[in-house]
């Protein structure tokens, strides 16, 4: 079910433009925002219990294993929700508005919240496939989406 | 008339609401909460000396650390017991059971629950630096809109509900605001259509979808009800028969569902303690921070099937003459949400139902309320069963 008639396809040139709010990187957090800058797509992994963990702990959530290691993940994901951004909360955002803001399922099992370009709101539904795909915006390569079936 | 089997678990013999404004200019969070709290103990017939235990919101901006020792100087009290309470639009609900509970502890015999804020020029900004900071606000992602429009698009995208569905719960509560002159949307009613011709902030939400920010305090003074029963009351006490609370995440976008919440099990919890079940509610005073939040917890609560609110409201009169009165002030979508006093308001106008000063809006002899409160992004919950003397065991 589609559930937006706006067609207007925000690009990656358009959000690489924008002067919004970065990362707060921390220590538990500085690897996958280096492993992003470098294009991989890195989740940690618990190698005590085999589940996937976004966002970076010190600590695996489900059996609290110290022992989590840093994989490269598929970025592989589907659309679980999403919405469709007409007044941001950031006035740094106003100048891609509408644009499209998802919640991810992706293929490992966590969940993300990320920003879908190269597609229109209109063409969007819930359980869209999309892949992870990056973006710069400021000093920071994004793990952005977009439509699984588009071009690289 | 309902009947409930809850032994009473604590009392609540005042409360005070100041009148919600949209702006302020040069006032304090303390100064609010202590017209609050003047209003809330008069209502209680007590001195302000009688109150040894203080129940607070988080301050933010104004005192990040030591708020309990800073009010209570503020307020010239020295309570044996006080704390403050950091659970969003749920705060006020979560108190009441708290305060509850240390009396029942004996940590304290009097208990003062306070929440409020201004809303002066330059609002005060949490310097969050934790994961929702860093892994939803750089996509895009800030303050609540968003969360709570990717709950009514997995709701439409689940069971088919509509625009127009959701937009009816905004265009009952302008409608019940009517009867509440102390309501931000007193005087001004709104349809259906009025609803669906507002523009999109976060498509699917329209902006009369979303509560108008106010400012305000609310207060609520709590005793044991063996002290309720001993006291020289102005009015009938209301009881805490059952309550329920749980957390499940704090970003939407680590939620376990987008169609059901944490008030699910919070409510059920409250149910059994109280010993009802949601078919003898009278009142239901539910958190309606957005449609979509009104919509899922009268689904939680059991009063309706998941999916089915729609089909429930159809029809049925849901101001204060009805069978079941829904938010019969107007809720927060018709009285504006007075930051962390919203959920507070809640169980306000729950009190003035049972006791029957919810004056040109009572309800025919409600014995039993459901009270709700929601915090953060459907991430903290609590329910509290309200009832009169007559519903008590």
């Amino acid at each position: 079910m589609t559930l937006s008639r706006e067609t207007r396809v925000l690009t990656a040139a358009q959000l690489s433009a924008l002067t919004v709010p970065p990362p707060t990187p921390t220590g538990e957090t500085r690897h996958f925002w280096d492993a992003c800058a470098e294009g991989r797509f890195e989740l940690q992994h618990c190698p005590g219990c085999d589940r996937w963990v976004f966002y970076p702990r010190a600590l695996c959530p489900h059996c609290w294993g110290q022992d989590l290691q840093w994989r490269e993940a598929s970025g592989r994901a589907t659309v679980r929700s999403f919405t469709v951004v007409h007044k941001p909360g950031h006035p740094g955002w106003a100048d891609a508005a509408p644009y499209v803001v998802a919640i991810l399922s992706l293929a490992e099992g966590p969940t993300m919240l990320s920003v879908l370009r190269d597609v229109a709101p209109a063409d969007v539904a819930v359980g869209l496939p999309v892949r992870i795909s990056f973006t710069t915006v400021g000093e920071y390569a994004l793990p952005t989406a977009v439509p699984a079936g588009g071009p690289r | 008339m309902s009947r409930g089997t809850g032994t009473p678990r604590g009392t609540i013999v005042g409360v005070g609401e100041l009148e919600p404004v949209r702006r302020t200019e040069g006032v304090t969070t303390m100064g609010l909460l202590g017209r609050a709290a003047r209003l809330a103990v008069e209502d209680a017939g007590i001195g302000k000396d009688e109150v040894d235990g203080l129940l607070m919101g988080p301050q933010v901006g104004e005192t990040p650390q030591h708020v309990p020792a800073m009010l209570s100087e503020y307020l010239g009290l020295q309570p044996r017991m006080a704390n403050v309470v950091d659970l969003g639009g749920a705060t006020g609900p979560g108190m009441l059971w708290r305060a509850a509970a240390a009396i029942d502890a004996g940590m304290a015999e009097v208990v003062l629950c306070l929440v409020g804020n201004h809303r002066n020029p330059v609002p005060p900004r949490s310097p969050n630096r934790n994961p929702i900071r860093e892994f939803d606000v750089p996509f895009g992602a800030s303050g609540a809109n968003t969360s709570y429009a990717f709950l009514k698009t997995a709701h439409m995208d689940r069971y088919g509900t509509t625009d127009a569905d959701f937009a009816r719960i905004a265009a009952v509560s302008r409608a019940n605001a009517q009867h509440n002159p102390r309501a931000i949307f007193h005087g001004t009613p709104a349809t259906v259509q009025d609803v669906l011709d507002s523009p999109f902030i976060a498509e699917p939400l329209h902006l009369l979808e979303i509560v108008m920010p106010v400012a305000g305090a609310t207060a609520a003074v709590v005793v044991s009800p063996e002290r309720a029963a001993a006291m020289d009351l102005p009015h009938a006490p209301v009881h805490l028969l059952g309550a329920g609370e749980k957390l499940t995440h704090r970003a939407m976008s680590q939620s376990p569902s987008l169609t059901s919440g944490p008030l699910k099990p919070s409510m059920e919890q409250a149910y059994a303690q109280a010993g009802i079940t949601p078919a003898e509610l009278d009142v239901l005073s539910v958190y309606d921070c957005y449609t979509v939040m009104a919509a899922i917890t009268l689904e939680d609560a059991g009063v309706c099937g998941p999916g089915e609110f729609a089909q429930w409201m159809q029809g049925r009169d849901l101001s204060h003459t009805g069978p079941v009165a829904y938010n019969p002030h107007g809720g927060q979508l018709g009285c504006g949400q007075a930051d962390l006093a919203g959920g507070m308001s809640h169980a306000i106008e729950a009190v003035h139902q049972l006791r029957g000063t919810a004056h040109g809006r009572q309800a025919a002899d409600p014995h039993l309320a459901l009270v709700t409160g929601n915090g953060a992004t459907m991430s903290e919950a609590v329910a509290l069963v309200l009832g009169t003397q007559e519903a008590a065991r």
